[in-house]
């Protein structure tokens, strides 16, 4: 059985729709008409999508793979539009369109205060649609084309407030970052032409084993394995869009866009898209453990140095960002492994997690009027109890407690990478299993900070303060409120309760199949040599086995300690955590400088740039081309002018002067040749 | 015997007297044109003179004909002069070099 080309279409095509009407009709239809219209495009494509993986998993539908459309031929080289469509892609359309889903009904109460309320949901369906053109692409061409246009909604969304000067900062930040790595992605897709002669998935995958023993002279002297320079360019791409280390300084300044892009891309499906294109291009990885190891390295180094960050931030959204980074390294980690569906699998679960506790961080900012600094929090639990609960469920998912969908994912990625045996297996497995007791302690203290203790904030005497309404969200002083805290409207639990229940369950019954149990069938392909996961599925007896086996582990262990350390500091003995701070003062001062990377790169290459341009503009615009090109051409005819201009005396004697004395010389050269052409 | 030869050189005579008259001036527009009027006679003269030579009656039409378009341009001329007269004050050729670069 053969999937439908118009259900897939759909799919695609229905938040394009949805985009369009929002954004050019809004005037007519009007606030209402922009987010039923978005959504209904939406809610086709989550049911169809969740029809296509039906298909696929239960229905015995093949595989599809077919062009659509050819956008243009030079010579043998074919660029068209197409689909594939394997159990790879029906389970990220599944997870890009529930998130997306549910994130468009959370807007509604999120941003409903907001004057560009119909050109957000504009964005977000537009950027469906990228993501949607993106995961089902057939060929590199136009997964690049989905690449760019979900880095091109991110910018959108990152500066949607444009008039803060920070969101503006924030965004062309996160464009310049993603353009070093989009640059090595199209390095690897043209070095993917080169040696393979062809862009579409199937038949570069099906001609990657010649690329075996072919090599590519870079620089004067060396030889570079062909199949290690098209990964690891193509894996620089990854970095770029799915924040690895060092091109990972976007993403913590992109929570300056509002809340549900932080979820939905930020979080769950956009900054995926560089684990998913590594899974997806596994024919290739496979082929060089220089470059796998290198992912290796990267995604290990993110996975526990960006997570210490977080156990230092007091903004509610920041800690959930440098989360989202550590937990984009452990992916990583998988890929570096040769677990590609370990990664993806860990992203599946990761996206409703991650999606959750973002949701949840926005509905405790609409709840503090759009107060994010934890500091003044604390106590919230009685105020939002749905919002409190389910955050805690995604949090016991992210420190992965056995039985949650975390614990599935993130145990079994720390798990292959210790039987691994690839080089760095050892750093990365140190890596990964520290990150574990991190993520406990920034996950906790985070929860303890703004649900437990005392309330830090002041509820504004209200009769005092009736003329400032609520309109000024933020304006005023720190930790006093216009009014008290109250649980969100439906249209932001509703959401939160959805997603919980995908992340508490879905691990447990998708980590069989998916990890243990060859789903992917042929989509992923792994090496024998390589295959950690199936050393792992020997010892796998059940999900239920697992979790068991989970709570004896070393990882549960440092979560418990995370959670007893977090339970004692915060919980009642708060003044320790100021105390521990000054007396670890130079480590708090690494972590709070992050590393000080920021710096680095604006002193390197922010005033590099900025000095380069200078001399640019001195020596080569204003001196050459200004100076010698434009003024120097018009200064060059102001003075041949200024010299010929004497000719022209005005007077007519002078003229008929010159004519007579021209008619003379003439005439008298003729004479002079002897031959005056007069009559015949 | 006058020949064909004098009328020639007493036409050329005309003409550099008409040339003459055109640079060496540089006071008066009336002289420029009446210094026009000469070459136009040397002209004719020489018409007159080749058609008496050759025995050709056209010739000597020509030089009606030239007298006439002569007539003409001496009325435009001096139209023309008091014109300027009128808007500049006057005729002095130093004064009028408004082509001048």
């Amino acid at each position: 059985m053969q999937l439908s080309t118009s259900i897939l279409l759909t799919i695609a095509l229905a938040p394009l729709v949805g985009c369009l009407l929002a954004g050019f009709f809004a005037r007519f239809i009007g606030r209402a008409g922009s987010h039923s219209v978005t959504i209904l495009g939406l809610l086709v494509s989550c049911a169809l999508s969740f029809y296509v993986l039906y298909q696929l998993t239960l229905g015995g539908a093949a595989e599809y793979n077919q062009n659509l459309y050819t956008w243009f031929q030079i010579g043998p080289f074919n660029a068209s539009v197409g689909f594939m469509v394997d159990r790879l892609t029906a389970m990220m359309l599944v997870v890009v369109s529930f998130v997306s889903l549910l994130v468009h009904v959370y807007t509604i109460g999120y941003m409903r205060d907001d004057p560009g309320y119909t050109r957000f949901f504009s964005y977000i369906s537009l950027f469906t649609f990228s993501m949607f053109m993106l995961v089902m692409s057939n060929n590199f061409m136009q997964l690049f084309f989905g690449w760019e246009a979900v880095g091109l909604v991110s910018y959108l969304l990152i500066g949607f407030w444009y008039k803060r000067p920070t969101a503006i900062f924030a965004n062309l930040k996160a464009f310049l970052v993603n353009r070093v790595g989009d640059f090595g992605f199209l390095l690897g897709i043209a070095a993917v032409l080169y040696f393979l002669g062809t862009l579409d998935y199937a038949t570069a995958f099906n001609a990657a084993p010649g690329l075996v023993g072919k090599t590519l002279q870079i620089t004067a002297h060396t030889q570079w394995d062909a199949a290690t320079v098209i990964c690891i360019c193509l894996f620089v791409g990854a970095m770029g869009k799915s924040a690895q280390v060092p091109l990972h300084v976007w993403l913590p300044d992109s929570m300056e866009g509002p809340t549900p892009i932080s979820a939905l891309i930020h979080a769950a499906t956009m900054v995926t898209a560089g684990i998913f294109m590594v899974a997806r291009m596994s024919p290739l990885f496979e082929l060089s453990s220089t470059a796998l190891s290198f992912v290796l390295v990267m995604g290990a180094t993110t996975a526990l140095f960006t997570g210490l960050i977080g156990i230092v931030q007091n903004d509610i959204k920041r800690v959930i960002a440098y989360s989202t980074l550590s937990q984009l390294g452990y992916m990583t980690v998988a890929l570096g492994v040769s677990m590609y569906s370990g990664a993806v699998f860990h992203l599946m679960t990761h996206a409703f997690f991650k999606a959750l506790l973002f949701l949840g961080a926005g509905s405790v900012i609409i709840a503090m009027h759009h107060e994010q600094d934890m500091r003044y929090m604390g106590g919230l639990r009685k105020y939002m109890p749905i919002t409190w609960i389910t955050m805690w469920i995604g949090s016991l998912a992210l420190v992965a407690i056995p039985f949650t969908s975390g614990f599935y994912s993130k145990d079994a990625i720390i798990e292959a990478v210790g039987e691994s045996h690839r080089w760095g297996a050892h750093y990365a497995y140190f890596c990964v299993m520290a990150g574990a007791l991190v993520t406990g302690l920034y996950t906790f203290r985070q929860m303890y900070l703004t649900f437990h203790g005392k309330e830090r904030f002041t509820v504004a005497d209200h009769h005092g303060h009736g003329h400032d309404g609520h309109d000024d969200h933020g304006h005023h002083e720190p930790g006093v409120l216009a009014h008290a805290p109250k649980e969100s409207p439906w249209v932001v639990t509703l959401p939160l309760v959805l997603l919980a229940i995908p992340s508490l369950l879905v691990g447990f019954f998708t980590v069989g199949p998916m990890l243990f149990g060859n789903w992917f069938g042929n989509v992923i392909h792994v090496e024998e040599a390589n295959d950690v996961l199936a050393e792992l599925g020997h010892e796998f007896h059940g999900a239920t086995a697992m979790a068991l086996h989970g709570f004896t582990q070393l990882p549960f262990l440092l979560v418990v300690i995370a959670f007893v350390t977090c339970t004692y500091i915060y919980l009642f003995n708060p003044a320790l955590a100021g105390r521990i701070k000054s007396a670890l003062k130079p480590l708090w001062t690494v972590l709070d400088r992050k590393y000080w990377v920021d710096n680095v790169y604006f002193a390197l290459f922010a005033r590099g740039g900025v000095m380069l341009g200078r001399v640019f503009w001195k020596a080569g615009e204003t001196a050459v081309i200004d100076g010698a090109m434009v003024n120097g051409s018009v200064g060059l005819v102001h003075r041949i002018a200024a010299t010929t201009r004497r000719l022209q005396s005005g007077y007519l004697y002078h003229y008929a002067f010159a004519m007579i004395l021209g008619l003379i010389l003439l005439l008298g050269g003729y004479w002079f040749i002897g031959s005056v052409p007069v009559g015949q | 015997m006058i020949t064909l030869a004098h009328y020639i050189v007493l036409g050329a005579v005309l003409f550099c007297i008409a040339v003459a008259g055109l640079f060496i001036n540089r006071k008066n527009v009336i002289v420029l044109l009446m210094s026009i009027e000469l070459m136009l006679l040397a002209v004719n003269m020489n018409f007159v003179a080749f058609s008496r030579f050759l025995g050709d009656v056209s010739g000597q039409v020509f030089v009606f004909f030239i007298l006439t378009v002569a007539a003409a341009e001496a009325a435009i001329g001096l139209a023309i002069l008091v014109l300027l007269f009128r808007t500049r004050s006057t005729i002095n050729i130093a004064d009028i070099d408004s082509m001048k670069g």
